[in-house]
């Protein structure tokens, strides 16, 4: 095959069993890799209502067709399951060097199924696959895994680790690859804590065959110059990161404070790109074929020493930042350090903490439960919580089930700001109400990157922010790009510069496959009904598709988006009607035939 | 006046979109294991070193190779490795003191950078600039010039 590698590996923890498989070249045509492909696999293979951490579930790892090729920033791999936080498909997006890896040593992607007695490792050089026992990684951070490792195997593997956090079975959990990205929402850690799978190592000698090369080429070199040229992709994030979004969302009026309290932050300027930039960046940092390099290598002077890493990105700051009213960037960062070092996903940490800190305002909780006062702008309580949250202690044994679960259990399930027990990001939609239709209808709970509205209403200003009209329409239409993004394995940064007719020439001339816009488009269509199937058969429905009651009854008390709630009943119906899905938000006998899964 | 490759680590982000582009030139296919050029990450300062041949203008590689399989391309001042004179002793890469000879396992018992004929794809695609192909006196008067910023905002702060 051009494109795909053609083969699957599997590797069952319970049997020890190792089989590599062909990859079905129809259904790679009509799912494409990465986060498609590996949706259809799950759906097929998972016995419905699997609990998450049942040896059952599938873990895997999947690259796309144009992962590992030259294509502008095409480093990307999704992590898929069925998630502990959610109970719906995880589908958690990193990059980095190892996804390319995984392409290199011969596989489109790695399934991982069954439960090691024993915590392992698996250990893949190319066609030589071993499993082998991780009992002197266990408890260690990923970083300090990354290299024992490395010295186990060969200097030159990647690595994919979980830390402490999904070794404790933390609902939001992340997976670590290259000792500092993150695929991290969802859970996808805890479910590989649940395996004893400590770390996948990779290296891979083999190359990627491409269809028709020369096209492939000039295809890459036009993509490039119009990533330099984007005013997003070529200035924004290479200058201040994704942290740029600091100062353009509070002057908005929708960085969410104090709990999503408040949708201005007094403390925004401290935390802000800028400041990012001039006190603590060393330099910065591209996954492999990023021409954007938003990564921010930075240093911290931290109790007497220097401490170097990467990060904070946007969604961090804020949710260790303004989420809990806290406005010490020194400190986010090394609260940041430390997800990545425990392997846990900074955005629900922070929004869980957030909660907590409001249930602690409301009387709710006491020093009684929580072993400390917990007020918001309290960075050293964030600090603490965010170990003990990451071993299980104390009270953080609580907050490790996430803000839904805390919330429910101290009887205020309503101060969970999250839909389908994901915690929200960093935008506020009551000022941007594309977005609240956004976290309402994805398929992986709270999110910003199924369907990045944001872009259009915010960042572009092309549509107004505050009107609910079209909304439906422009959401869709971002929902099934960012399906087709997300399965051939490029970044979703590099949509502020492209579109779906600058993807469509590198997956033909890469694949040989005759795609058009629309079948490309349709293509990401069907992963998203896919994705809604996959959750309907989970028991989620309508009433999954909601948000917060403080989003749709408390107005925004000041700013540029004061007195807005979110109109989601009348755009959800909208929605439903635009997607071909019925009133209880199930897809049409007549939508499932169009899209080819009747 | 011939070019160089030159590198500047400082713009270098680690995106190792040299490695692809030259094994795709070299190999037609992606495969970094097969570039003639890569960026050297360092793990605990997270800084990154794009390495290459650097074309020496008295190769040790070229003295030490007993088929004389190594010479000099006239039209771009590259150090050319000929495969019908190259019996595969590897000499040329025990002695390259930057490690840029590479035996790769590939069908070439050895390979390293051959400027690709005087355009080097990686320059065309690095999008920091941290590598570029340049008449050596350009490259050491854009590094005066950005040097002599420097001084003079020094030497301008005292007062004689």
């Amino acid at each position: 095959m051009y494109g795909w590698m053609g083969t699957i590996l599997r590797v069952n923890l319970s049997t020890g069993a190792i089989t590599k498989e062909k990859l079905d070249e129809n259904l790679a045509r009509d799912y494409i890799g990465a986060r498609g492909l590996a949706s259809k696999i799950l759906y097929d293979e998972l016995p419905p209502r699997t609990d998450p951490f049942d040896p059952a579930n599938l873990l895997i790892f999947a690259a796309g067709p144009l992962t590992g090729t030259a294509a502008t920033s095409a480093s990307r791999y999704n992590v898929v399951t069925k998630s502990p936080l959610t109970g719906a498909i995880a589908a958690s997006n990193s990059g980095g060097y190892l996804p390319a890896e995984i392409r290199y040593a011969g596989y489109d992607m790695i399934i991982v199924e069954g439960r090691s007695e024993e915590p392992v490792y698996l250990w893949i050089k190319d066609d030589q696959v071993e499993i082998r026992s991780a009992k002197a990684m266990w408890g260690k951070g990923t970083r300090e895994t990354d290299a024992l490792i490395r010295d186990e195997t060969d200097d030159e593997a990647k690595i994919i680790s979980i830390g402490i956090a999904g070794e404790k079975l933390v609902r939001f959990a992340g997976v670590i690859n290259d000792r500092e990205r993150a695929a991290g929402r969802s859970g996808v850690g805890a479910v590989m804590g649940s395996k004893n799978l400590k770390a996948v190592a990779v290296r891979g000698t083999g190359g990627i065959k491409i269809k028709d090369g020369a096209a492939f080429r000039e295809a890459v070199l036009r993509n490039l110059a119009k990533i330099k040229s984007g005013p997003v992709t070529g200035e924004g994030l290479p200058t201040y990161g994704t942290a740029i979004l600091v100062n353009v969302i509070n002057s908005h009026g929708i960085l969410p404070t104090n709990n999503f309290q408040l949708g201005e932050f007094a403390g925004a300027e401290a935390i802000s790109g800028e400041t990012l930039t001039r006190d603590l960046l060393v330099r910065n940092r591209g996954c492999l074929a990023c021409p954007i390099g938003c990564g921010r290598v930075t240093e911290i002077n931290w109790e007497g020493n220097r401490e170097r890493g990467e990060g904070p990105e946007y969604e961090s700051i804020w949710a260790l930042g303004a989420a809990c009213g806290i406005s010490d960037l020194e400190l986010i960062t090394k609260v940041n350090f430390l997800c990545n070092e425990y392997g846990m996903d900074p955005i629900t940490l922070g929004a869980t903490v957030a909660c907590a800190m409001e249930l602690f305002a409301e009387g709710v909780l006491t020093v009684e439960e929580t072993g400390m006062p917990l007020h918001f702008g309290d960075g050293q309580g964030l600090l603490e919580l965010t170990r003990k949250t990451a071993m299980r202690e104390g009270f953080g044994d609580v907050l490790a089930e996430g803000s839904a679960r805390l919330a429910e259990k101290y009887g205020r399930p309503e101060l969970s700001m999250s839909s389908k027990k994901q915690e929200y990001p960093a935008y506020d939609p009551r000022g941007s109400q594309g977005i609240g239709l956004g976290y309402a209808t994805s398929n992986r709970g709270g999110c910003h990157v199924r369907g990045y509205t944001i872009g259009a209403e915010i960042v572009a200003a092309a549509v107004d922010p505050l009107t609910s009209e079209g909304k439906a329409k422009l959401l869709i239409d971002v929902q099934d790009f960012t399906c087709v993004v997300d399965s051939v394995g490029m970044c979703l940064f590099t949509t502020f510069s492209l579109g779906v007719d600058d993807v469509l020439p590198l997956l033909n001339a890469a694949t040989g496959v005759d795609y058009t816009t629309e079948s490309l488009l349709q293509a990401g269509e069907r992963i998203w009904n896919l994705e809604r199937l996959f959750n309907l058969r989970e028991g989620l429905g309508r009433e999954d598709d909601s948000l917060a009651p403080r989003l749709l009854q408390e107005p925004l008390p000041a700013g540029p988006a004061k007195g807005n709630v979110v109109e989601l009943e009348s755009m959800l119906n909208e929605y439903y009607q635009l997607r071909g899905w019925d009133n209880e938000g199930r897809p049409t006998g007549e939508k499932l035939q169009a899209l080819g899964l009747g | 006046m011939s070019r160089t490759l030159v590198i500047d680590p400082k713009l270098c982000t680690g995106c190792r979109l040299c490695e692809l582009v030259c094994s795709f030139k070299k190999t037609e296919t992606y495969n970094p294991a097969r570039a003639r050029i890569r960026t050297i990450v360092m793990e605990d300062e997270i800084a990154f070193v794009p390495m290459t041949c650097w074309q020496c203008e008295e190769p040790v590689c070229q003295e030490v190779c007993p088929t004389g399989a190594i010479g000099r391309d006239a039209a771009t001042d590259a150090v050319l490795i000929s495969l019908e004179r190259c019996i595969g002793c590897k000499m040329c890469m025990m002695v390259c003191p930057f490690g840029n000879i590479q035996s790769n396992g590939a069908k070439e018992p050895v390979v390293k950078c051959d400027l690709c004929g005087g355009e080097p794809e990686c320059v065309l695609f690095c999008p920091t600039k941290a590598l570029q192909y340049l008449p050596a006196d350009k490259f050491t008067l854009a590094r005066k010039k950005r040097i002599a910023e420097k001084f003079r905002s020094i030497l301008e702060e005292v007062e004689w």
